[in-house]
């Protein structure tokens, strides 16, 4: 490798060719500045807020864009690179609905921190900026373009990342605007409602529909009988919302917040995970063994499910007829449970917090209801709404006491855990699925192969001699390479695991902002820590699955199991368009 | 001409975008690729029908809302801007009787803005379908425009 020797601010520096000149500073502890720029994305130079001066350069030079050379001189911070960026980030404000108090990204928004770091105390620029509608029309996801900026991560994500392009740039010059395809509502588009989107919008021009009103709502009703349940990715997640480090593990403090906030009962999702190891793991040896369809898909996340219906109608019955783990929780949460603790089940109010935008989508579908009227899971939180309640009540959480969760759904595995994990489900209904047909215990539980940031990821199994082939996908791009084999008739594959969001749901999108593949690597050594550390790891194992089985369900795949915890999709794509 | 035998000239190639757009918008009567067409044409091409969005919305040449006849496209750059004596745009408005992105009720005459159309040392300019007329002042945008009245009776 060619390295470059340059001078920035006086400090003389060696770096890779080819290395961006923001890249460069920052190796060397000098941050510059930036807002359309994003870790991972692609470089756009759109905003241009990263501007330095170069030695023997007309103009300012976009930093994120230009790569160093030899001999360069740089200055990150002279007079005139901070009247340029001052200007640049007033210009941005004169066409922004500046409401900052009451914008739910107050004092985390990236453009009100740019200006207050630029002593930006008065606007020089009349305002320009016109009203236009809010669209709102869906369970997820809130884009205002009254507060967008035009960085274009959100366009880069939604076609680069996740290959769905449903939203794009319209027009050019100032008129500029980031829109829905055919300027339609997201619900209208074929958006996954992943909200990838809001996970890198700089500012609060797309985030998620926040419902935590609806939570201290019920939590304030004596008639109600609140209970949560927490996905697995939130516990390693949590965390960075309340001031700790990346990747730190915060279960037992978590489920100590949510005591204080006033939860009834605080279960773990992770417990109907390992019961969907259970129905899925049997779906998948029935549908080998009586000559079902094949591969089969999970059908956990429900982006993909989102995105089946829509582009990949045809091939729907590949998919699991299992609920998620989260509509497993809300269909026992108004059956079971409310039997068990002699309540009327209209008196139970189920909450879930999930690394998900797209959960509290399916949470509304019409299918995930036991009595046929009322919605199994009453609200769904992401990560950073339990992080502001959490903020809002005031809670000191670093010197919380660790709680356990409640029973009877709060023993859990190693296998559940790992679902929050890109190839996490898949590894979890190996060891289960392994086990049962070969009925002697797998020599080593830890799939090495199916871990990481890999697009796709492979492995074969041995079941009763067979070897069986099954990958692992995540972003929904590698979702359609996989996709595309399954609907042509040449997928190798027997089982594939589906999820929409890079690394898994660590990655979601309701996940704290800031996520970039180095977070979403932390998250997932702190979800296998999670994992090694459980005394039982294999969902078969579960005795409180087991027990559930015993004295409720009867078996898997059974009549009650089947009215209770599967569900079947739909063909949404009534346009026969091509997104 | 159907669009399916203006796509039959082209490669399903994504550089044929530009070229199949224009092609098809300089046959249709009124001027504009419709939502339809966005769709077939997308779908020709393997494309995201965002995609063709964006380019068809990126280029003042065209539109995806139907036209009249002329289309009056005013430079709004800034040597237009500021070597303007007169306000071309609200000339036009005044003597047709509508506003910007706006068509005449006898669907004769749109009028848009354009970004630059190179005439800045000539101007203010303007494009009325394929023909530049520079250096405008009140007087010459009446006798333009009466000239394509006079055209259309």
């Amino acid at each position: 490798m060619k390295m470059v020797n340059l001078i920035i601010n006086n400090v003389k520096v060696t770096v890779e060719e080819n290395t961006s000149i923001l890249k460069a500073a920052k190796k060397f502890n000098m941050n510059i500045p930036t807002l359309c720029y994003y870790e991972d994305l692609g470089i756009k130079s759109d905003c241009r807020v990263c501007v330095v001066q170069v030695e023997g350069k007309k103009g300012l030079v976009s930093s994120c864009s230009t790569p160093v050379s030899e001999g360069m001189v740089v200055y990150t911070n002279s007079a005139r690179v901070l009247n340029a960026r001052k200007t640049i980030v007033e210009l941005i404000l004169s066409n922004h609905d500046v409401k900052c108090t009451t914008c739910i990204k107050n004092m985390r928004c990236e453009l009100q921190n740019l200006a207050k770091n630029l002593g930006i105390d008065e606007n020089r620029f009349p305002s320009v900026f016109e009203r236009q509608p809010i669209d709102d029309n869906n369970p997820s996801i809130v884009r205002d373009p009254n507060l967008c900026i035009k960085c274009g991560r959100c366009v880069d994500v939604c076609n680069n990342v996740q290959g769905t392009s449903v939203l794009a740039f319209y027009g050019r010059g100032h008129e500029t605007r980031v829109s829905a395809v055919f300027d339609e509502h997201l619900s209208d588009a074929f958006c996954t409602l992943c909200g990838q989107c809001a996970s890198v919008c700089p500012v609060g021009a797309i985030t998620e529909k926040d419902d935590t009103d609806l939570v201290w709502k019920a939590l304030a009703d004596p008639n109600k009988h609140v209970i949560v349940q927490v996905a697995p990715a939130v516990r390693v997640s949590l965390g960075e919302e309340v001031g700790q480090k990346i990747g730190t593990i915060v279960t037992g403090k978590m489920v100590s917040a949510m005591k204080i906030l006033g939860f009834d009962q605080v279960f773990d999702t992770d417990f109907t995970a390992d019961l969907t190891i259970l129905e899925e793991g049997n779906e998948l040896i029935h549908r080998i063994t009586n000559g079902g369809v094949l591969p089969m898909m999970t059908s956990c996340c429900p982006g993909w499910i989102n995105f089946a219906e829509t582009r990949y109608p045809d091939i729907l019955d590949h998919i699991s007829s299992c609920k998620s783990p989260q509509q497993m929780f809300g269909s026992l949460a108004k059956s079971f449970y409310p039997q068990k603790i002699g309540l009327d089940p209209k008196d139970i109010f189920v909450v879930s917090v999930m690394p998900c935008t797209a959960k509290k989508y399916e949470a509304k579908r019409t299918e995930m209801s036991v009595d046929g009227e009322n919605p199994d899971i009453d609200v769904v939180l992401t990560t950073r709404e339990l992080g502001k309640m959490i903020k809002q009540m005031g809670i000191d959480f670093e010197n919380l006491d660790e709680k356990p969760f409640d029973s009877p759904f709060g023993i859990t595995t190693g296998a559940g855990a790992i679902f929050g994990a890109t190839g996490g489900v898949m590894e979890a209904a190996i060891r289960t699925v392994y086990e049962v047909v070969n009925k002697k215990p797998l020599e080593s539980l830890d799939f090495k192969e199916l871990r990481g940031l890999e697009g796709i990821k492979e492995a074969e199994i041995n079941l009763n001699g067979t070897m069986v082939k099954v990958a692992v996908a995540h972003t929904l791009s590698m979702a359609k390479v996989l996709s595309e084999q399954v609907r042509n008739g040449t997928s190798p594959y027997t089982f594939i695991e589906i999820m929409t969001c890079p690394g898994g749901c660590i990655g979601g999108g309701g996940q704290p902002y800031g996520t970039t593949n180095k977070t979403r690597l932390d998250r997932i050594s702190a979800i296998y820590e999670v994992d090694a550390g459980m005394p039982l790891r294999k969902s078969h194992e579960n005795p409180e699955v087991l027990a559930l089985y015993k004295d409720f369900l009867k078996e898997p795949l059974g009549k009650l199991s089947h009215h209770l915890l599967h569900t079947y999709y739909h063909n949404r794509n009534n346009k026969s368009q091509t997104r | 001409m159907l669009l399916k035998e203006v796509l039959k000239k082209y490669q399903r190639k994504e550089d044929n975008l530009i070229e199949i757009l224009l092609d098809y918008q300089a046959i249709k009567s009124n001027h504009y690729i419709s939502k339809e067409e966005i769709i077939e044409i997308a779908e020709y091409l393997s494309l995201p029908e965002s995609k063709v969005c964006s380019v068809l919305t990126f280029y003042t040449f065209f539109s995806d809302k139907p036209r009249g006849k002329h289309i009056i496209q005013v430079c709004k750059d800034v040597p237009c801007y500021i070597s303007s004596q007169v306000n071309v745009l609200k000339t036009i408005e005044k003597e047709l009787g509508i506003r910007v992105n706006e068509t005449t009720q006898n669907q004769q005459f749109t009028l848009e803005f354009t970004s630059c159309i190179g005439c800045c040392e000539a101007g203010p300019a303007m494009r009325i379908n394929d023909k530049i007329y520079t250096n405008l002042t009140a007087d010459k945008i009446k006798a333009i425009l009466s000239e394509y009245r006079v055209y259309m009776q």
